[in-house]
């Protein structure tokens, strides 16, 4: 059971942005991917989940055996697959509690209710583990939430919807230690045999805290070295010019 | 109505009234404050005037000793002197002279309430005015007075008894006495063959907070007229309203907000939910008096476009003639936002609800602004009805 991109095409209108990319995320473990800025790692993530800005021109994303890409953005959701935006969208008027519980609602089964009492309860239990005040519960999507109020608030809406594979793009950005290490111990509560993480930074620090298994290097819309978790700590002592040498594996 | 029993000033009021709305012209297009309307709407030719209606009364049981909540027939009859004192005291402003006159000649009964100094009555007084029958009409009366200290919140709403075409043409004065609270809902809910007129004059005294809210859900085709003055300092004008049309519903809005005196505030919202082949027009003006120093005047009018079948029109305006003030105004017609749409999507819900949950949170961005739980639940449990409509 893994998330499988196999041979992956994609781009912006005429402008190839991934360009054969490989990747299995096996089930019970994290995946971590860096690289420069232009490597395509934002848009790995929003090709997997299907945001309608990016065309796939051929290979193809499975999850599980199911095919992503012949689904449409809310059916790859509810399937399973979760993206943590680096710059998750405000939405005034609609109360945050409202937005997770329409989420959970669209995953119930035909004719059952969503229970009020249950969910609420949930939702304390989860923000609690990310020491998040009652208050965000009333307040409008993300509207006048601070950066780190906002990626905390996309943990939330993960541990609340508890999906299959998650992908976090760029969480650790703009976000101080404190604040990483509770969105670290928001990915580390789910960790579990039955859920894969793909995790893409910019920075090893947040490997510190959410320890990889696999760490892959991506360069121009392909990965380009993968390795275990050292990997990452070498690439933030030397940097990515090795990129330029030839000694590359898994291109 | 039997004349017989009401007041001697009043049958004279009417009499009058009926003459002025006789001698004043139907609105036509070079009316300014008729720009963009539906002047067919204003077409009353064979309509006949409902001797008196069918008004359902909702007092608190623990109204307070002091507090008077009658009929408008009934109070007349009883308090005469004062509901003289309070009732249509200014001129309608905004375009509909004519149907204020027409009102007032033909008026069906309504409601009065006084509240009287250092009084607060917590929970809402409700009434219900029902339109029953082909082409009849109802103008129904709402007169609220807070004096000194005093608080109340009322919810009028408008309905139908059936799915006959009838006419609802509407005042309500409101009289906020100094530092007092008075809130004011109204939910027009008429079916969908029918025409609304309503007239609103708010009067917002020193330190004094009046809201002034409504909500246009049903009729073919409503105008609002809404004056807000402000006349002591420290007065607090909100304007609020929501509508949601669809079909071919038109909702036509105009507002005006007066600062006669220095130190006054009043922030008005306007929002409109558009569907199908629906309009929505708004027109709004802020004045500040010379002199009306120091005063805070926000307006903003925003359409949320949920097809490209819609239209909207918006002439907000301003005319300010004093120093050291603080105005805005703005208008906005446009459809969902599409990061706002994607991002809900992304979270899996579909995209009929996704639309929906943002269309809802729109207008709740307006009535939230009641910060009462109890006129926030009946306004919203009205909405929810109204997109359970909509396919």
């Amino acid at each position: 059971m893994s998330l499988i991109i196999n041979d992956l095409h994609a781009g912006i209108e005429d402008m190839p942005i991934l360009k054969g990319l490989n990747l299995e995320i096996p089930k019970g473990e994290v995946h971590a991917i860096m690289g420069p800025n232009g490597s395509g790692k934002s848009t790995l993530s929003k090709v997997i989940t299907g945001h309608d800005t990016y065309e796939v021109a051929s290979g193809s994303v499975t999850m599980d055996g199911e095919d992503l890409l012949e689904m449409e953005v809310d059916e790859r959701s509810r399937e399973g697959v979760f993206l943590a935006f680096q710059y998750p969208a405000e939405v005034p008027g609609v109360s945050n509690a409202n937005f997770i519980r329409a989420a959970m609602e669209a995953r119930q089964p035909e004719g059952e209710e969503l229970d009020a009492v249950a969910f609420y309860k949930n939702l304390y239990a989860k923000m609690d583990i990310l020491d998040m005040d009652r208050k965000f519960t009333s307040r409008a999507v993300n509207e006048g939430f601070s950066g780190g109020e906002k990626k905390r608030n996309e943990i939330l809406q993960m541990m609340m919807l508890e999906p299959k594979y998650c992908i976090l793009d760029e969480t650790d950005s703009g976000l101080d230690i404190d604040a990483l290490k509770i969105v670290a111990r928001g990915v580390n509560a789910m960790r579990t045999t039955e859920r894969g993480f793909l995790v893409i930074t910019h920075y090893q620090r947040l490997l510190d805290y959410i320890q990889p298994d696999v760490v892959h290097v991506m360069a121009d819309g392909k990965i380009v070295k993968s390795g275990g978790k050292e990997l990452a700590l070498e690439l933030e002592a030397s940097g990515y010019d090795f990129l330029k040498a030839d000694d590359l594996v898994g291109a | 109505m039997t004349t017989s029993t009401l007041p001697q000033w009043f049958a004279a009021a009417q009499q009058e009234a009926w003459e002025t709305y006789q001698s004043l012209p139907t609105p036509n297009r070079k009316h300014e404050t008729w720009r963009f309307s539906n002047l067919k709407q204003l077409d009353f030719d064979g309509i006949q005037f409902a001797a008196t209606e069918k008004l359902d009364l909702e007092v608190p049981a623990d109204l307070p000793a002091g507090v008077i909540c009658l009929p408008l027939l009934e109070a007349l009859e009883k308090h005469s002197d004062l509901v003289e004192k309070y009732f249509m005291q200014n001129a309608a402003e905004l375009g509909s002279a004519k149907y204020a006159a027409l009102h007032r000649a033909k008026l069906t009964n309504g409601l009065f309430v006084y509240v009287p100094a250092n009084v607060q009555v917590e929970k809402p007084i409700k009434v219900t005015h029902t339109v029953a029958g082909k082409n009849t009409a109802i103008c129904p009366h709402t007169l609220i007075v807070t004096e000194t200290g005093a608080k109340v919140s009322v919810v009028d709403k408008f309905v139908s008894a059936d799915e006959e075409a009838g006419i609802c043409i509407a005042v309500n004065d409101l009289i906020a006495g100094d530092n007092s609270e008075l809130n004011y809902v109204a939910i027009q809910d008429l079916n969908e063959q029918s025409r609304m007129i309503q007239i609103n004059d708010t009067t917002v005294s020193r330190d004094a907070r009046a809201k002034a809210f409504t909500l246009n859900i049903g009729a073919a085709w409503a105008r609002n007229e809404a004056y807000s003055r402000m006349i002591g300092e420290g007065a607090h004008s909100d304007m609020l309203s929501v509508g949601i049309p669809y079909g071919t519903q038109q909702y036509d809005q105009r507002t005006y907000q007066h600062h006669a005196v220095p130190h006054t505030y009043s922030d008005l919202l306007y929002k409109n939910t558009l569907y199908a082949n629906s309009k929505s027009v708004f027109s709004g003006l802020i004045l500040v008096d010379a002199g009306a120093h120091y005063t805070d005047a926000y307006q903003t009018c925003r359409n949320l476009m949920m097809e490209d079948t819609t239209e909207a029109n918006s002439m907000p305006g301003l005319e300010i003639n004093a120093d050291q003030v603080k105005c805005s105004h703005g208008s906005t017609a446009s459809p969902i936002n599409d990061d706002e749409i994607s991002y809900l999507l992304a979270r899996g819900i579909r995209p009929r609800d996704a639309r929906r949950l943002i269309a809802k949170g729109f207008s709740a961005e307006a009535y939230e602004r009641l910060k009462d739980a109890e006129l926030i639940d009946i306004v919203h449990d009205a909405i929810e009805a109204k997109f359970a409509r909509i396919v």
